[in-house]
């Protein structure tokens, strides 16, 4: 499992080279994409952690093969990871229904859950994302991530990003407490030297509440930190 | 912008072209007078004569400074102009030398289905390594063009122009004649655009509202007034700046096949009377035209005469063409200058009586914004069209939309036509005025694949369209508007309609989707005509897009207000969240297309019309 973390990495680039699927003008071909949202490193005090956010996608309008991964490398080795592997089916204009597995995977013990969720644009164009999960052992979980962009000029964005984790119940050893768990806001101002490959700069901001922050109390981790980030957005 | 060299492509006569077609001179040269000094641009070559050969092949081309591959027809890009003659009957052998399917549409032609050229409705297309034989009789004369309807192979350089000498006296006298047929060119695939649009449907945009906008906004209007301007595009996750799907960006956008570093190149001698056929062959763009300092007479819409109208600019659809006649008084250069609806780029030629003379080249208009008219809504009350203020649709709506989704390819145009029979059965308004009947959005157009529907179309006729509406107040520039033509004859067919056709446009701009009625080509049903019958159409852009919407086979007689002088077109343009209504003949027996002519909506944006002596069958 020494290169285990590849292994959503290598799923998103095979999803990508689907061919098409078709040699003339029908409506809806299958289409693909692969999506590095966030591939930076980013910078604690003198900590350092190398940090994925990427999405993959292949299907038609109405039905899509989602695989979402992120995670952290530092140290190296992997510390925390998930994978998502979700059938997107579109509901409305501009939300999809999706429901699948999501593997979680650190030191202490790899989690699996059912996820369902919907993904889409709000009103004032918040790209949204509100999941529900249910573990292995019936502890549940609620994830709501929103992104926003500003616009400086067509190529110098602004991207506030703002997620919050709510747990069911206490889980111990995965240090999740009942409850408002955790929130991260993220500020991210990229350059788009092409629509398709932009650097940024960013900064994010992490904190943790209630039983969530005490777990991390006791095992002497932080529970608020302020990151620096430099990387690179990009897709195909 | 992009830096361009020069086409091999364009100066080779093609040895493909056998038979009893000649091969008279260079098409930028006045097709009524010898060439008196050579022009450098590169032309089209002109084709006359009765039997045509013409192959459809790769050829290496360089607009942008790229080497590309082009889909081409005897190896140019346009195609050749072919010079037909009123009543004469015509053969073209078309040879098919690319890898996949082709097939040539005579756009506007009069013709029997079997030789309109669509794969899967009037014939099964032409095979890798094979030919086609057409032949018809030419019925009409004006000014045409010629396309591919086989996958996007019209993006890649399938296309030419039909000039028709009339058989009687040509109402209208010229000195000079010339072919200015615009398109776009992207080094792109097409089927690369396709998808490109697909996972993100406002890539090629580059003019979004910037923070420095909202500043300016704030400044100018205040915080409120910002606020509340933008607060419709916010709650309905619009953008003003959708103008084109496909822009400048990736276009290079052509006059005759050159390039507007290039520039096309026509002669004229002060005082003479110089035709200019216009032909909107683009994909994608559709375009504003004007020649500064020259006012234009317009004398045909989509090759058919109409009564003379003099502008200072027009915007010509994909598909349109517009024959204008303008007479240069001075000894001097002047620029035929056509910009993109979103003025994202333009294409130029120069009319000069010397070739070394240039004209200077006029800078874009401002980019237009769109308009709370142009989602059909009404703002003040004398904006209301016949379809009252019905408020926006919500929820209610969209939840059964989810459901109906579910099944979308149960639903069909025949649900709809039966829901249009359901309605109270009023008679149709009297032929010429439009459509009197209300705007009732079917089921099928709610659901994911529709991102809006107008409650209050406005009528698109008197409309110069988006970014042309102020062009009178602030350049003091006449714009032609759909009202503005009359046949220049007399309706030939005076019936009344003896019923109506609603038809929606709509689609969905962030998922890339385009139907009709909510219901994309895969899943209709054909539309059915009985033969002989007189209908109406009544199309409601329920989109943000200008569509041109083309219907095969029969004209488009579109309703401008004067019955006894209806014109006839072959593509009608749909102003944003407006309404057009046009009446149809049904006298040609087949399978016809009918579609929105921008090349990425056709594949959904499209329905067969099926006319028969039984008409409808259900």
């Amino acid at each position: 499992m020494k290169y285990g973390f590849l292994t959503p990495v290598l799923a998103c680039l095979l999803t990508s080279v689907t061919p098409y699927a078709w040699a003339h003008s029908e409506a809806d071909p299958i289409v693909s994409m692969l999506s590095f949202k966030q591939f930076e490193q980013s910078k604690i005090g003198d900590d350092t952690a190398a940090i994925w956010n990427v999405d993959a996608w292949v299907g038609r309008d109405f039905d899509k093969l989602w695989i979402k991964t992120s995670g952290e490398y530092s140290d190296g080795k992997r510390q925390d990871s998930s994978v998502e592997v979700l059938y997107s089916h579109a509901v409305s204009t501009y939300w999809d229904i999706q429901t699948g597995w999501r593997g979680d995977f650190n030191d202490a013990e790899n989690r699996q859950w059912f996820a369902f969720g919907l993904q889409g644009l709000t009103p004032y164009f918040f790209e949204t994302e509100l999941t529900f999960y249910v573990g292995e052992r019936g502890q549940t979980a609620l994830k709501l991530d929103t992104e926003y962009e500003l616009l400086f000029t067509q190529k110098l964005i602004l991207s506030p990003e703002f997620e919050v984790n709510i747990h069911g119940r206490n889980d111990r050893q995965n240090g999740a407490g009942q409850g408002l768990s955790d929130i991260e806001t993220g500020l991210r101002l990229r350059y788009e030297f092409t629509r398709k490959f932009a650097p940024y700069v960013g900064v994010n901001y992490h904190k943790e509440y209630g039983q969530t922050a005490e777990y991390s109390r006791d095992s002497g981790t932080d529970t608020e930190t302020m990151s620096w980030l430099i990387g690179l957005r990009f897709w195909f | 912008m992009k830096t361009t060299h020069y086409s091999p492509s364009r100066r080779r006569f093609v040895k493909g072209a056998a038979g009893a077609s000649a091969l008279i001179g260079i098409g930028g040269v006045p097709l009524t007078i010898g060439a008196e000094n050579t022009p450098k641009m590169k032309s089209p070559e002109v084709m006359r004569g009765r039997h045509f050969d013409l192959n459809i092949g790769y050829q290496a081309v360089n607009f942008t400074g790229s080497n590309r591959i082009a889909t081409a027809i005897n190896g140019s890009v346009p195609g050749p102009i072919l010079h037909w003659k009123e009543g004469e009957h015509i053969t073209l052998r078309v040879h098919n030398h690319l890898h996949h399917d082709s097939s040539l549409h005579w756009h506007g032609m009069i013709l029997p289905s079997g030789m309109d050229g669509v794969p899967g409705m009037s014939f099964a297309g032409i095979k890798p390594g094979s030919y086609f034989d057409y032949a018809f009789q030419v019925q009409q004369n004006g000014t045409y063009w010629y396309h591919s309807h086989s996958g996007f192979q019209e993006q890649t350089g399938v296309y030419g122009a039909i000039v028709i000498e009339p058989a009687n006296p040509d109402p209208v006298s010229y000195d000079r004649d010339y072919v200015v047929q615009l398109s776009d060119w992207s080094d792109q695939r097409p089927e690369d655009i396709y998808s490109t649009l697909k996972q993100r449907g406002d890539y090629y945009n580059f003019k979004h509202a910037t923070v420095s906008d909202l500043w300016q906004d704030i400044k100018n209007k205040g915080i409120a007034q910002s606020w509340a301007d933008r607060r419709m595009w916010n709650e309905m996750r619009m953008s003003r700046s959708d103008i084109a799907d496909v822009t400048g960006y990736t276009y290079t956008y052509l006059m005759n096949g050159n390039t507007p570093e290039q520039g096309w190149q026509g002669l004229f001698k002060r005082g003479e009377k110089v035709r200019l056929r216009f032909i909107n062959s683009a994909a994608m763009t559709i375009f504003d035209v004007r020649i500064p300092g020259l006012k234009m007479t317009v004398v045909a819409a989509d090759g058919q005469n109409i009564e003379p109208v003099s502008v200072d600019e027009f915007r010509i659809g994909v598909a349109e063409t517009y024959d204008v006649v303008v007479e240069p008084s001075d000894d001097r250069a002047y620029c035929v200058f056509a910009q993109s609806i979103d003025r994202s780029g333009y294409c130029r030629g120069t009319l000069t009586p010397n070739l070394d003379w240039q004209a200077e080249v006029p800078a874009m208009d401002y980019s237009p914004l769109l308009a709370h008219r142009d989602m059909g809504m009404a703002m003040s009350g004398h904006d209301m069209g016949a379809g009252a203020m019905q408020g926006m649709d919500h929820s209610g709506h969209d939840m059964s939309g989810m459901t109906h989704n579910m099944h979308m390819g149960q639903h069909s145009d025949m649900n709809m036509q039966h829901a249009m029979h359901k309605m109270p059965v009023e008679k149709p308004a009297p032929a010429g005025m439009g459509s009197q009947r209300k705007i009732a959005h079917v089921n099928t157009e709610f659901g994911p694949q529709v991102d809006m529907r107008s409650q209050s179309p406005m009528d698109g006729l008197s409309d110069p369209g988006i970014g042309l509406r102020d062009h009178q107040e602030r350049y003091g520039r006449r714009v032609l508007r759909y009202s503005d033509l009359r046949n220049l004859y007399q309706t030939e067919d005076r019936r009344d309609p003896e019923r109506e056709i609603q038809l929606h446009l709509t689609g969905n701009m962030e998922r890339y989707m385009w139907s009709m009625n909510g219901i994309p080509f895969a899943d209709a049903e054909p539309l059915q005509f009985k033969y002989g019958e007189r209908l109406r159409i009544v199309l409601v852009n329920d989109s943000m897009m200008t569509h041109p919407i083309h219907m095969h086979g029969v004209w488009s007689e579109l309703e401008t207000g004067d019955p006894m002088h209806i014109p006839k077109k072959h593509t009608v343009i749909v102003q944003p969240g407006s309404k057009i209504s046009y009446l149809v003949s049904a006298d040609a027996v087949g399978r016809w297309a009918y579609h929105c002519h921008l090349l990425y909506h056709m594949p959904g944006m499209m329905r067969e019309v099926h006319i028969t002596e039984q008409g409808d069958l259900s």
